[in-house]
């Protein structure tokens, strides 16, 4: 199967912590791979690397074949219109309503300026997410899950191949969370989207994950599907699981 | 030597700050000719700065004129020279007073406002999505900003100019006897061109400073809701500086070009 991402060697220093020390992970079309670690392992910051937020020190990162690492800001917009990225906090334009929130990128990256065109879109991923109602609303009418979800409509709305989601059920309830992930599952089936989802939720891992990679120490320790990971002995994996 | 050591660190920091405000002057200049410039949040920012500080400006500017009139009146009499009042309030308006102050008023109100805005965008990850779905963060937030204030900073000192000469007709009225069309008549005829241009060509670089200010310190504020006060609070500190320096430096030059 064709490979989307590929990270080999990938590490970065903050001042004198070094939170990531040589990650390899290779992502195949199709696949939602799940990343598991305790918080400051530098999860999040392996994927604000691939998305060429941050700068890694070492390593290679190639997004459709093409290395990422060193490419100027019209390349990066341009790699950038094929992948979403879903932050843990949603990062809705507070000052927009939820049409312009859609509208944004759609308008400026890939200039379509046809009204309808823009409408069309913005209904077809609020429907996806089951938002639809919510078009003329501001971020802050809505609830937890219904700016999660307005996030997760944000991110489809320029058809990504790629989307990375950082902590996308974190602070929401159990229900809600589940519904989240079942979202996430769905949108992979139907745009066919590859995936990595950053989570602490095992709940989330269950049920988007194809395959989980665990992070400790700035080093991948496991990696395998749901099961074999919750059947490991290892202790720290374990850990995890219960 | 310890004693030494904080002012050489303290230094390092301010020719670091500088350094990085020159560079993000240089991303400024450098979005302005690119494709795509955002009018309508231009043309929003406009609204925004200028309407919403109309207000203020307005109540500043009337009560600068009037008190103005009613203080210097008694001395004027004096001397006999009360009818000299309505041209001393025009011509320090407009050379000084005016443009001073509105820009130490847009200095507090539009850098702080810029501050936060742009810093609590940056604390909730709004600037980073921007960069990631593709979109220019800085065409579209920190362009449109400083050229909003550029334009309506001089606008608004006009409209405070004109307020002080009102305020100047209301105090003069309530202290003696002088018709609108005289007074009015009277300041007009004491200020010319030389006055009224350099008045406005500094305020152009007040409103470029405090738009300046303002995004850069809430673009490059830090994470964590303290650095969105922080942010504000230098804004407006570093804003009012900047406006006093470049009104000392405007003041020089006018003095060498026109008065001399």
């Amino acid at each position: 199967m064709e490979n989307i991402i590929e990270i080999v060697g990938l590490k970065k220093k903050f001042g004198e912590k070094e939170v990531l020390k040589g990650i390899d992970l290779i992502v195949s079309k199709g696949e939602n791979v799940v990343v598991l670690g305790k918080s400051g392992e530098g999860k999040s910051v392996m994927i604000k690397c691939v998305i060429g937020i941050i700068e890694p020190d070492a390593g290679s990162i190639k997004i459709f074949g093409q290395e990422i690492t060193g490419l100027d800001d019209q390349q990066l917009k341009e790699i950038r219109t094929k992948v979403g990225f879903l932050f843990q906090s949603g990062a809705l334009y507070d000052s927009m309503t939820v049409r312009e929130n859609l509208s944004f990128a759609l308008s400026r990256v890939l200039k379509i300026t046809d009204e309808a065109e823009i409408e069309a879109r913005s209904l077809e991923v609020l429907t996806a997410v089951g938002l639809a109602e919510a078009i003329d609303k501001m971020p802050s009418d809505l609830s937890g899950g219904m700016r999660k979800r307005l996030a997760l409509a944000r991110t489809l709305i320029i058809k990504p191949e790629i989307i990375l989601y950082d902590e996308p059920t974190t602070g929401l309830d159990t229900i809600t969370s589940k519904e989240i992930s079942q979202l996430m599952l769905e949108i992979q089936k139907k745009y066919q989207t590859t995936s990595i989802i950053i989570t602490h939720d095992i709940s989330c891992a269950a049920i988007t994950a194809n395959r989980i990679i665990i992070l400790n120490g700035g080093i991948c320790i496991g990696e395998g599907s749901f099961d074999e990971l919750n059947n490991s002995k290892d202790p720290f994996i374990q850990s995890f699981f219960k | 030597m310890k004693l030494l050591h904080k002012p050489k660190n303290y230094l390092i920091k301010i020719a670091n700050e500088a350094g990085e405000q020159a560079l993000f002057t240089g991303q400024f200049f450098k979005n302005i000719l690119k494709n795509g410039f955002e009018w309508n949040e231009f043309i929003r920012q406009c609204y925004v700065m200028g309407y919403g500080s109309a207000g203020i400006v307005f109540i500043t500017g009337f009560i600068i004129g009037f008190v103005l009139t009613l203080q210097s009146q008694p001395t004027m009499k004096e001397f006999g020279a009360e009818s000299f009042v309505p041209s001393m309030v025009a011509v320090s308006v407009i050379r000084e007073i005016g443009p001073v102050i509105t820009g130490l008023i847009c200095a507090g109100k539009l850098a702080s406002s810029i501050g936060a805005e742009l810093g609590s965008m940056k604390v909730s990850e709004q600037i980073e999505a921007m960069e990631v779905s593709g979109a220019n963060p800085m065409q579209y937030l920190v362009v449109t900003r400083i050229l909003a204030c550029t334009l309506m900073v001089p606008l608004l000192t006009l409209f405070g100019d004109a307020m002080s000469f009102l305020g100047g007709y209301v105090g003069n009225n309530a202290s003696g006897n002088i018709t609108a069309t005289l007074f009015f008549t009277k300041s007009m005829h004491s200020i010319d061109f030389a006055d009224l241009f350099p008045a406005i060509i500094k305020t152009i670089f007040f409103g470029f400073a405090i738009g300046l200010v303002g995004c850069y310190k809430g673009y490059n504020s830090n994470k964590g809701t303290e650095s969105v006060g922080i942010a504000a609070n230098t804004a407006v500190v570093t804003a009012s500086i900047w406006v006093i320096v470049i009104d000392a430096i405007a003041v020089q030059i006018t003095s060498l070009v026109l008065y001399q």
